[in-house]
C-alpha cells in the first residue's frame, strides 16, 4: 500500500474520531439533562411537571423516528444556518449531534430510572432539594449505568458517521465507499472494515471497564 | 410532641379514589417510643410518611411542637425535615458512597465544612459500632450493618424525632434484636422521640412504650403496650398478640366440646393472667391449700416481661366436686389477676372411653 493511502487512512480515521467525539460531547451536554428531566418531571417525581414531560417525550420520539440519512438531508437548512455550510466534516456533525441528543436522553432516562425511589425518599427525608438529589443521588448512583449506555451511543455514532460521507463529511466510512466500493479496491475495503471493528472494540472495552470500575453495587 | 389530627389520605388511582388513611388522630409525647402496628396495606407506611410530609395528607393537620407542617412550603419543610430522621426497611443507602460518606450525606447537603463533618461522623460511627467500616461500600456490609449506617445517617443532623419504617423487617431475629437495642439506647441517651412502624408484635413488645393498632386506615386501638397486650379490645389486636403468645390447650383437651355448665369428668379450664406484682404471688398454692379436695393441674404456663413489668400467663384445669370447683372459681376471680373461664372440657382419653 502506498504512503498516500496510509496518510489518507490516517486522515479518515481522525475525521471519524473528531466527528464522533465532538458530536458526542455536544449531544451529552444537552442529552443528559434531557434524560434527567424525562425521569424527574414524570408523575410523582421530584420535579413533577407532566406537561413538560410530555413535550420532551414527544420531541425525543419525533427525532428518533427519522432515519439518520433522511435527517441529514432534511436539516440541511439548519446545518447551513449553524455552521455556514452543508458540506464537510463540521457540517456532518450537526445531524450527528441532533440524532444523538434524543438517543442519549432515552438511555440516560433508563439509567436513572433504575435508581430505587427509596434513595430519593431518603434524601428528601434528610431535607435535600431537588437539585441536590439529582447531583448527589441520581447521577452518582446511575453513573456506572450511564457510562455503559453512552458507550452504546458512541458506537451507534461511529456507524452513523459512515453515512456522513454522502454529504462530504469524510471519515472511515466515506473512504470505504469512495475507494473500496467505487474504485474497486477490496484491500481498502478490508482495511476500513478492520479499522472500524478495532475502533468499536476499543470503545466497548473502555466503556465496560469504566462502568465496572464505577459500579460499587 | 407530635400531634396528628384527623389525618385523611386518599390516593387517586385509575380505578378511582383509594382511601389509605380515613381519620387518624395520634399524639406522641417527647422521648416516647411509639409503635404503630398493622398488616401490609393497613396504611401504616403512609401514616409515618405524613409525619415528615413525604406524603401530604389530603386532610387533617400534622403538628410538631405546635408547628403545623401541612401549612409549610417546600423550603420550610426541608428545614423541618432535618429535625426528623428516618430509617427504612431497604436501608436506602447510596451504593456509590462509602459508609463514611453515607453518614456525612445530610451534613454535606447542609453545606457544612469537611472538618466539622468529620468531627460529627466519627463519633456517630463509633456509636453504631462501625468505626472500622468507614471506607467500605454498603454492598460489603451485612443487613444489620447497613441499618446501622442508616441510623447513623438519620442521626447526623441531630434530629429530635426518629421515624423507623419497618426498619427491622428485612433482618433476621438476632440482628433485629441488636438493632432494636441500639434504637432503645439512642432513645435513652439522646432523648429522641421514636416512631416505629412494624407488622411484628415482637418489636412492639421489645421496645415500645405505647402502641397504636392500625387497620384499614383507622386506628383500631391504642394505649400503653402492657394495656394493649393484656386487655386487647379488638379482633385484629388479638391476632397480632396470639402470634407471640402461644396459648393453645394441651393436646388432651384440644378439639373437645366445651360446655358452659359442669359435665361429668369435665375439667374446668381457666386462663389466668398475672400482671405486675401479682405475678409473684403464690396464688395457685393458696388455691390448693384452701380447697384441698379439688385437683388443680397446670396445663400451660409462661412468664414474660413487657416494659419491665412481669407478665405471666397460665391455663389451669380444676376437677373435683362440682360445688367445690365452682367455689374455687369464685375465689380465683376475687384475686388480683385476670381470670378467663374457658369452660368444662373432658380429656380426650376419658371422652374416648
Amino acid at each position: 500500500m502506498s504512503n498516500d493511502m496510509i496518510l489518507l487512512l490516517g486522515k479518515s480515521l481522525w475525521q471519524t474520531v473528531y466527528m464522533v467525539c465532538v458530536s458526542m460531547a455536544i449531544a451529552s451536554v444537552i442529552g443528559i439533562p434531557l434524560g434527567i428531566l424525562l425521569v424527574t418531571t414524570a408523575k410523582e417525581q421530584i420535579l413533577e411537571c407532566q406537561v413538560l414531560n410530555r413535550i420532551i417525550a414527544t420531541i425525543v420520539n419525533a427525532v428518533r423516528s427519522v432515519p439518520f440519512i433522511i435527517l441529514m438531508v432534511a436539516i440541511i437548512p439548519l446545518t447551513r444556518m449553524l455552521v455556514g455550510t452543508s458540506i464537510g466534516t463540521t457540517a456532518a456533525m450537526v445531524p450527528l449531534t441532533l440524532s444523538a441528543i434524543p438517543f442519549i436522553g432515552r438511555q440516560v432516562e433508563n439509567s436513572i430510572r433504575e435508581v430505587p425511589y427509596g434513595l430519593v425518599e431518603a434524601a428528601l427525608s434528610l431535607g435535600a432539594t431537588p437539585f441536590q438529589i439529582i447531583r448527589h443521588v441520581l447521577l452518582p448512583e446511575a453513573l456506572s449505568s450511564i457510562v455503559a449506555q453512552l458507550t452504546t451511543v458512541i458506537i451507534a455514532l461511529i456507524g452513523a458517521s459512515a453515512m456522513a460521507g454522502t454529504i462530504g463529511g469524510g471519515g472511515i466510512g466515506d473512504l470505504a465507499i469512495r475507494y473500496g466500493y467505487q474504485r474497486f479496491r477490496p484491500d481498502i475495503m478490508l482495511i476500513t472494515v478492520i479499522i472500524l471493528i478495532v475502533l468499536v472494540q476499543i470503545v466497548q472495552f473502555a466503556g465496560n471497564y469504566t462502568a465496572k470500575k464505577l459500579n460499587k453495587k | 410532641m407530635i400531634k396528628l389530627s384527623h389525618i385523611k389520605k386518599v390516593y387517586d388511582t385509575p380505578a378511582g379514589p383509594l382511601p389509605a388513611l380515613k381519620d387518624v388522630s395520634l399524639t406522641i409525647a417527647d422521648g416516647e417510643i411509639y409503635g404503630i402496628i398493622g398488616l401490609s396495606g393497613a396504611g401504616k407506611s403512609t401514616l409515618v410518611r405524613c409525619i415528615n410530609m413525604l406524603e401530604r395528607p389530603t386532610a387533617g393537620t400534622v403538628e410538631i411542637d405546635g408547628q403545623d407542617l401541612t401549612k409549610l412550603d417546600d423550603s420550610q419543610l426541608r428545614k423541618v425535615r432535618k429535625n426528623i430522621g428516618m430509617i427504612f426497611q431497604q436501608f436506602n443507602l447510596l451504593s456509590s458512597a462509602t459508609v463514611y460518606d453515607n453518614v456525612a450525606f445530610p451534613l454535606k447537603l447542609a453545606g457544612i465544612d469537611k472538618k466539622t463533618i468529620s468531627q460529627k461522623v466519627e463519633p456517630l460511627l463509633e456509636m453504631v459500632g462501625l468505626e472500622n467500616k468507614a471506607g467500605q461500600y454498603p454492598s460489603q456490609l451485612s443487613g444489620g450493618q447497613k441499618q446501622r449506617v442508616g441510623i447513623a445517617r438519620a442521626l447526623a443532623s441531630d434530629p429530635k424525632i426518629l421515624l423507623c419504617d419497618e426498619a427491622t423487617s428485612a433482618l433476621d431475629p438476632q440482628t433485629t434484636q441488636s438493632i432494636l437495642k441500639l434504637i432503645k439506647d439512642i432513645n435513652k441517651k439522646l432523648n429522641i422521640t421514636v416512631v416505629i412502624i412494624t407488622h411484628e408484635m415482637q418489636v412492639i413488645k421489645d421496645i415500645c412504650d405505647k402502641v397504636a393498632v392500625i387497620d384499614h386506615g383507622i386506628i383500631a386501638e391504642k394505649g400503653t403496650v402492657i394495656k394493649v397486650f393484656t386487655e386487647p379490645q379488638q379482633e385484629i389486636t388479638h391476632d397480632f398478640i396470639s402470634v407471640l403468645l402461644s396459648d393453645e390447650l394441651p393436646s388432651a383437651f384440644r378439639n373437645q366440646p366445651v360446655s358452659a355448665v359442669p359435665i361429668e369428668d369435665g375439667h374446668l379450664l381457666m386462663r389466668l393472667t398475672f400482671i405486675g406484682e401479682s405475678a409473684d404471688e403464690p396464688v395457685i398454692m393458696r388455691l390448693i391449700k384452701k380447697y384441698d379436695d379439688i385437683d388443680v393441674s397446670i396445663l400451660f404456663g409462661d412468664l414474660d416481661q413487657i416494659q419491665m413489668v412481669p407478665y405471666g400467663r397460665m391455663i389451669i384445669g380444676i376437677t373435683g366436686d362440682t360445688d367445690k370447683v365452682k367455689m374455687a372459681e369464685e375465689w380465683l376471680k376475687e384475686q388480683d389477676l385476670k381470670v378467663e373461664v374457658i369452660g368444662y372440657v373432658k380429656r380426650h382419653d376419658i371422652a374416648a372411653r
